[in-house]
C-alpha cells in the first residue's frame, strides 16, 4: 500500500511524458546494431548445417578461400578449447560454457538444422554468401530426434554422448534433468475430491519473433582488446559469454549496446558476437555479421514445445485439493529448457495442499532454446488453467470465482517456497470481474468467453546507475540496461522524482560495459524494479552530496539541511533556501562536481499476476478463431510510466495470442525446418487482433522504494488458456494442443460432431 | 563482382545520383550506398514491412525492389518524413501515444500510415488495420499504433498541430 513506499505523493511517477529517445526512433536516426558501419568494414556470413543430426567428417575451406574478396574463414578449431562442462546462472537462464561454445560453432556433430559450422568475412555480404557455397562439408547423417516422447524412449538415438543425469547412471541419455517435487499427500487429496479432471497437453515450439535479426560488429585491436557493437538485452552477458568462448579476459572486451529491435528473452545469449571478434582478429578489419530471417528462425531463440499432463481434483465447493503434473520440455540441442520455471509457476497462483510435479528437460534435434517472456510459464498455464476451467464447470462455479476461491495471497505458501509477501492476485482477478468487458453479455452463435490467469516471479539481480548533476542543475542518469521498450523514460522519471526536477531536465543514457558498473540483462521484468532501484539510490546519493555542499555554502551541518521539491533549506534560522539549480551553479566553490552512484544486487523482487478475458467467434466450417474483445489486467506494483506498462501488457497479450492460435515450428520427417520465413511462421498482424484493453492494478511491492514489481512478462501467460476456454464455450470442444490453428480446431470440431458424448456438451 | 550502374532518382525531395550493383536491393542501396539506415531489414521477403518506403507515393517494401529500379522515381524514406526539425503529425502522435517500444518497425509503420492518410484522410479503424496489415510489430499488439494513426488523422484534418 501507499504507506510502504518512501515517497508519498508523486510529481513525475505516474505521468506519461514522451520518451527521450523517441525522436531518434521516429526519424530513423536511432542506430540499431545493423546500422553501424566503420571504415574498412568487412561483412560476415555463417555456414549452417542442412541436417538435423549428423557427424561432421570433414570441412574443406580451400576453394572458398580462393574466391576474390574473401578475407577469412573460421571454424570451431579457431575457438578457444572447449570450456568446462559446468552450469552457471546467467540472467534468467542457466548457461553451460561448453554447450555455449558448441552452439556458436559445431565440433564433431551438428545437432539441428541451422547449426553453425563456419563463418566467413568478405568485402561484401554477397561475396560472403558466395563463399559459403564453396565450403565443402562431408556429413554422416544420423537419425533425428524431434520430440520429447521419442527422445525419452529407451534406445532413442543419443544427441550428446557425454550427457548423464543422476537417474541415468553411466548410461547416455537425452534427459538432461528430472525435477521431482512433492508436497502433502496427492493420492489422499484425490480421494477427497468430488471431481477430477485429467488431460494431456501439447504445445508447439515457438519463436520470440523480434523484428530485428541478430547482429554484431566486432573490432579487434592488435593490443588484444576488442569492441563489440550489437543489439542485445545484456551487454555484460555478451561480454562474459564471448570472453568464455574466445578464451580471453573479460576486461579485454568492451560491448557497446546498440539500440535493440526487440528481444523478449531471445537476445540474452550470444550467436554472432564472438565470430565478429574472431573474424576481425584474423583480418585486421571491423567485421559485421547480420542474420537473415531464416537464420533467426532456424538457429536463434526459440522456446520449448512441451508435453504436459495435469490431473487436478476439487471438492464440490470449488476447493482444489490435489494436483499431479508431468511435464517434459524440449531443450533444443543442448540442455536448458525453462521446465524448472514451468514447474515452479504452474500452480503458483493457487493454494493447493497436495501436489506432485515431475519435470523433465529433454534434448532434441532442434535449436537450443532461449528465454522467451516468462520462460516456461505459458506452456504450463495453458495446461493448468484449462483444467481449472473444466473443474469450475463441473463444480458449477464461475471460472473467475473458482480462481479467487483458491487464490494465493499474503502469507499463503508458494508451492515450493516461502510464504508470499503482499501480492495482488485476487485484486487482478477482481479487476477483470469488475471490468465492463466481463460484465457485458456475449450473445450469438459460435461465440464464447474465456478467462485465465498467469504468474511470473519477476527478477532482481544486479544493476548500476550514476546520476550526474550538471552545472545548470539538470542531470543525466546513466545505466547499463539496454532500453528495449521505453525504460530510458522510466529511469529519467525516477531520477527526476527524487531530485525534484522536471522530467525534461533529466537525460537518460545507456552506457557500454566500460562506462558503467556491472548490470545484468534487460529481462525478467527487472529493469524498472532493479535498475530503477539503483537509479533511485543514485539520485538519493546525489541529493545527500548536494546537502553537504549546501551545508557548506549555508555554513550549516549537513544534518541541518532538508530537501523538498528541489529546494535545499536549513532547519532553524538564517540561511536562504537554495534551489537545486542555484546550488549546482555554485558547486565549483563548494567541493566540486556531484555524481550520485549506486550498485545494487536487488532483493525483494515481487511476483506479478495477470488475468485475461477474451471473447471469440469460431467459424465452425473452417476452424478460424476471430477475437472479438480482449481485456488484460496485471499487477504492476507501481506504474512509473503507465503508457509503457500498458504497452507491455498489450504486447505480451498479442504474443500469447499468436502462440495460441497460429505460431509453430514445422519440421519435416528429416528434421528440417519448413517454415523459415515470416509468411509461414505467421505472427499476428494488425488485422488479426482487436483493441486490447489494459487494466493496470497497483498493489505496491513493499520492498521497493516506489512499489515497483516489474511488468514485462506475465501478460503472455494467460492468453492460450483463455482462448482455449473461450473456444470451448463457443463450440464445445476442449483444445489440448497449441497452436489452435484452423486445421487443428476444425479437426476437433468434426471429431466432436461424430462423437455424441462430446457433442452433447455443446 | 558485377559492374555498378549509375542511377538518378529523387530521394526525400532531393535529386540523387548514385552507383549500385544490379543485385543490390533498394533497401541495401538506401542503407549501404546512401547511408539512409532508417529503413530496416527484418526479413528480406516482403513479409514484415520494416523496410517500407514510398515510391511515387505508393508503399513499397524496399527489400523487394532493386536499387537500379529507382531510376527516375520519387522515393521517400522515414528520413524524409519530417519537415526540417518539424515532425510530421504521425511522428508526433506515435511519440505522444507511446506507439513504439523497441522502435525497429516504426519507420515502416510511419511510411505505410502516411500512404494511407495521403489517400484517405479520415480512415475507420478497420481501414487503418487493413492498411497496416503488411507491417509486423512484435512489441505493442498494435493497439497504440492504431490510436496514433487515428490521432494523426484528427490532427491533420484539424490542421492545427505543430511539432
Amino acid at each position: 500500500m501507499a504507506e510502504s513506499t518512501e515517497i508519498q505523493k508523486f510529481k513525475v511517477v505516474g505521468t506519461r511524458p514522451i520518451r527521450p529517445d523517441g525522436i531518434d526512433k521516429v526519424t530513423g536516426r536511432a542506430r540499431y546494431g545493423a546500422d553501424y558501419a566503420f571504415p574498412g568494414m568487412l561483412h560476415g556470413k555463417v555456414l549452417r548445417s542442412p541436417h538435423a543430426h549428423a557427424r561432421i567428417k570433414s570441412i574443406d575451406i580451400a576453394k572458398a578461400l580462393k574466391l576474390p574478396g574473401i578475407k577469412a574463414i573460421v571454424t570451431a578449431a579457431d575457438l578457444a578449447p572447449l570450456p568446462e562442462n559446468k552450469t552457471e546462472a546467467v540472467g534468467e537462464a542457466a548457461m553451460n560454457p561448453r554447450y555455449l561454445s558448441l552452439n556458436i560453432l559445431a565440433r564433431e556433430k551438428v545437432l539441428y538444422d541451422g547449426h553453425a559450422i563456419a563463418a566467413v568475412a568478405a568485402t561484401s555480404p554477397h561475396i560472403a554468401e558466395e563463399a559459403l557455397r564453396l565450403i565443402e562439408v562431408e556429413y554422416e547423417v544420423l537419425p533425428p530426434v524431434m520430440t520429447v516422447e521419442r527422445a525419452m524412449e529407451p534406445g532413442a538415438p543419443i544427441l550428446i554422448p557425454e550427457l548423464r543425469n543422476p537417474e541415468s547412471g553411466d548410461n547416455p541419455t537425452n534427459v538432461a534433468m528430472h525435477l521431482p517435487v512433492k508436497k502433502g499427500d496427492p493420492d489422499a487429496g484425490f480421494k477427497s475430491a468430488d471431481f477430477i479432471v485429467e488431460r494431456e497437453f501439447h504445445t508447439a515450439m515457438v519463436h520470440q519473433g523480434y523484428i530485428e535479426p541478430h547482429n554484431a560488429v566486432g573490432i579487434y585491436n592488435s593490443d588484444g582488446h576488442a569492441t563489440i557493437y550489437c543489439s542485445t538485452q545484456g551487454s555484460f552477458d555478451v561480454r562474459s559469454m564471448s570472453a568464455k568462448v574466445l578464451g580471453i579476459e573479460v576486461g579485454k572486451l568492451k560491448v557497446v549496446p546498440a539500440e535493440i529491435g526487440g528481444g523478449f528473452g531471445g537476445k540474452t545469449t550470444i550467436y554472432l558476437e564472438p565470430l565478429s571478434v574472431l573474424l576481425s582478429q584474423k583480418t585486421g578489419h571491423p567485421v559485421k555479421l547480420v542474420m537473415s530471417r531464416s537464420e533467426v528462425l532456424r538457429a536463434s531463440g526459440p522456446t520449448s514445445g512441451s508435453t504436459i499432463r495435469v490431473k487436478m481434483g476439487a471438492t464440490r465447493d470449488g476447493k482444489i485439493v490435489a494436483a499431479k503434473v508431468w511435464m517434459a520440455y524440449e531443450a533444443g540441442a543442448f540442455p536448458g529448457s525453462p521446465v524448472t520455471a514451468g514447474a515452479m509457476t504452474i500452480l503458483a497462483p493457487y493454494v493447493i495442499e497436495n501436489v506432485q510435479i515431475d519435470a523433465y528437460d529433454v534434448v532434441v534435434n532442434r535449436p537450443k532454446t532461449a528465454a522467451y517472456r516468462a520462460p516456461g510459464a505459458t506452456n504450463a498455464a495453458f495446461a493448468a488453467e484449462t483444467v481449472i476451467d473444466e473443474l469450475a464447470e463441473k463444480c458449477g462455479i464461475d471460472p473467475l470465482e473458482m480462481r479467487i476461491r483458491n487464490a494465493a495471497h499474503e502469507g499463503t505458501p508458494h508451492p515450493f517456497g516461502p510464504p508470499y509477501k503482499r501480492i495482488g492476485f485476487v485484486e487482478t482477478c477482481e479487476a477483470i470481474r469488475n471490468s465492463a468487458h466481463y460484465k457485458s453479455k456475449l450473445t450469438g452463435a459460435n461465440r464464447g468467453r474465456g478467462v485465465a490467469a498467469g504468474f511470473w516471479f519477476n527478477a532482481g539481480m544486479q544493476s548500476s546507475a550514476t546520476v550526474n548533476i550538471h552545472t545548470d542543475g539538470t542531470a543525466s542518469v546513466v545505466t547499463g540496461s539496454p532500453d528495449i521498450g521505453g525504460s530510458r523514460a522510466s529511469m529519467a522519471m525516477i531520477a527526476a522524482e527524487v531530485l525534484g526536477l522536471a522530467f525534461e531536465d533529466v537525460r537518460p543514457l545507456v552506457a557500454d560495459t566500460d562506462s558503467i558498473g556491472h548490470t545484468d540483462v534487460t529481462g525478467g521484468s527487472r529493469v524498472t524494479f532493479a535498475t530503477g532501484m539503483a537509479v533511485y539510490q543514485a539520485a538519493q546519493d546525489a541529493v545527500n552530496q548536494l546537502k553537504e555542499r549546501a551545508a557548506k555554502l549555508m555554513d550549516k551541518k549537513p544534518a541541518e539541511i532538508e530537501f523538498h521539491d528541489g529546494v535545499f533549506a536549513a532547519t532553524g534560522n538564517g540561511a536562504k533556501p537554495m534551489k537545486i539549480k542555484e546550488l549546482a551553479g555554485r558547486l565549483a566553490r563548494a567541493g566540486g562536481p556531484v555524481t550520485g552512484r549506486a550498485n545494487v544486487n536487488a532483493r525483494g523482487a515481487a511476483p506479478a499476476f495477470a488475468a485475461t478475458c477474451v471473447d471469440v467467434e469460431v467459424d465452425p466450417d473452417t476452424g478460424k478463431v476471430q477475437i472479438l474483445r480482449c481485456t488484460v489486467a496485471q499487477d504492476a506494483g507501481r506504474a512509473i510510466h503507465p503508457s509503457y506498462v500498458e504497452g507491455q501488457m498489450q504486447g505480451g497479450t498479442a504474443q500469447g495470442i499468436g502462440w495460441a492460435l497460429n505460431e509453430e515450428y514445422v519440421y519435416d520427417a528429416k528434421g528440417v525446418l519448413r517454415n523459415t520465413g515470416l509468411l509461414d511462421y505467421r505472427m499476428p498482424t494488425c488485422l488479426d487482433l482487436p483493441a486490447i484493453d489494459a487494466i493496470i492494478v497497483e498493489v505496491p511491492n513493499p520492498t521497493h522504494p516506489l512499489g515497483v514489481r516489474g511488468v514485462g512478462e506475465v501478460s503472455i501467460v494467460p492468453p492460450p488458456a483463455a482462448l482455449a476456454n473461450a473456444i470451448y464455450r463457443a463450440v464445445g470442444v476442449r483444445m489440448t494442443e497449441l497452436p489452435m490453428s484452423p486445421p487443428r480446431l476444425l479437426k476437433a470440431i468434426l471429431a466432436a460432431r461424430h462423437e455424441p458424448r462430446l457433442a452433447a456438451v455443446n | 563482382m558485377s559492374k555498378k550502374i549509375q542511377v538518378e532518382a529523387t530521394i526525400n525531395g532531393e535529386p540523387a545520383d548514385f552507383l549500385c550493383e544490379p543485385r543490390q536491393s533498394l533497401l541495401e542501396t538506401l542503407r549501404d550506398v546512401l547511408e539512409l539506415t532508417g529503413s530496416k531489414e527484418g526479413c528480406l521477403t516482403g513479409d514484415c514491412g520494416a523496410c517500407s518506403v514510398l515510391v511515387d507515393g505508393r508503399v513499397v517494401c524496399s527489400c523487394l525492389m532493386l536499387g537500379v529500379e529507382a531510376q527516375g522515381r520519387d522515393i521517400v524514406t522515414v528520413e524524409g518524413l519530417a519537415d526540417g526539425s518539424r515532425l510530421h503529425p504521425l511522428q508526433q502522435t506515435f511519440l505522444e501515444d507511446a506507439s513504439l517500444q523497441c522502435g525497429i518497425c516504426t519507420p515502416g509503420f510511419l511510411m505505410s500510415a502516411k500512404a494511407l492518410l495521403d489517400r484517405n484522410p479520415d480512415p475507420s479503424e478497420a481501414e487503418i488495420r487493413y492498411a497496416l496489415a503488411g507491417n509486423l510489430c512484435r512489441c505493442t499488439g498494435y493497439d497504440k499504433i492504431v490510436r496514433a494513426v487515428q490521432d494523426a488523422a484528427k490532427s491533420i484534418s484539424g490542421g492545427a498541430r505543430g511539432a
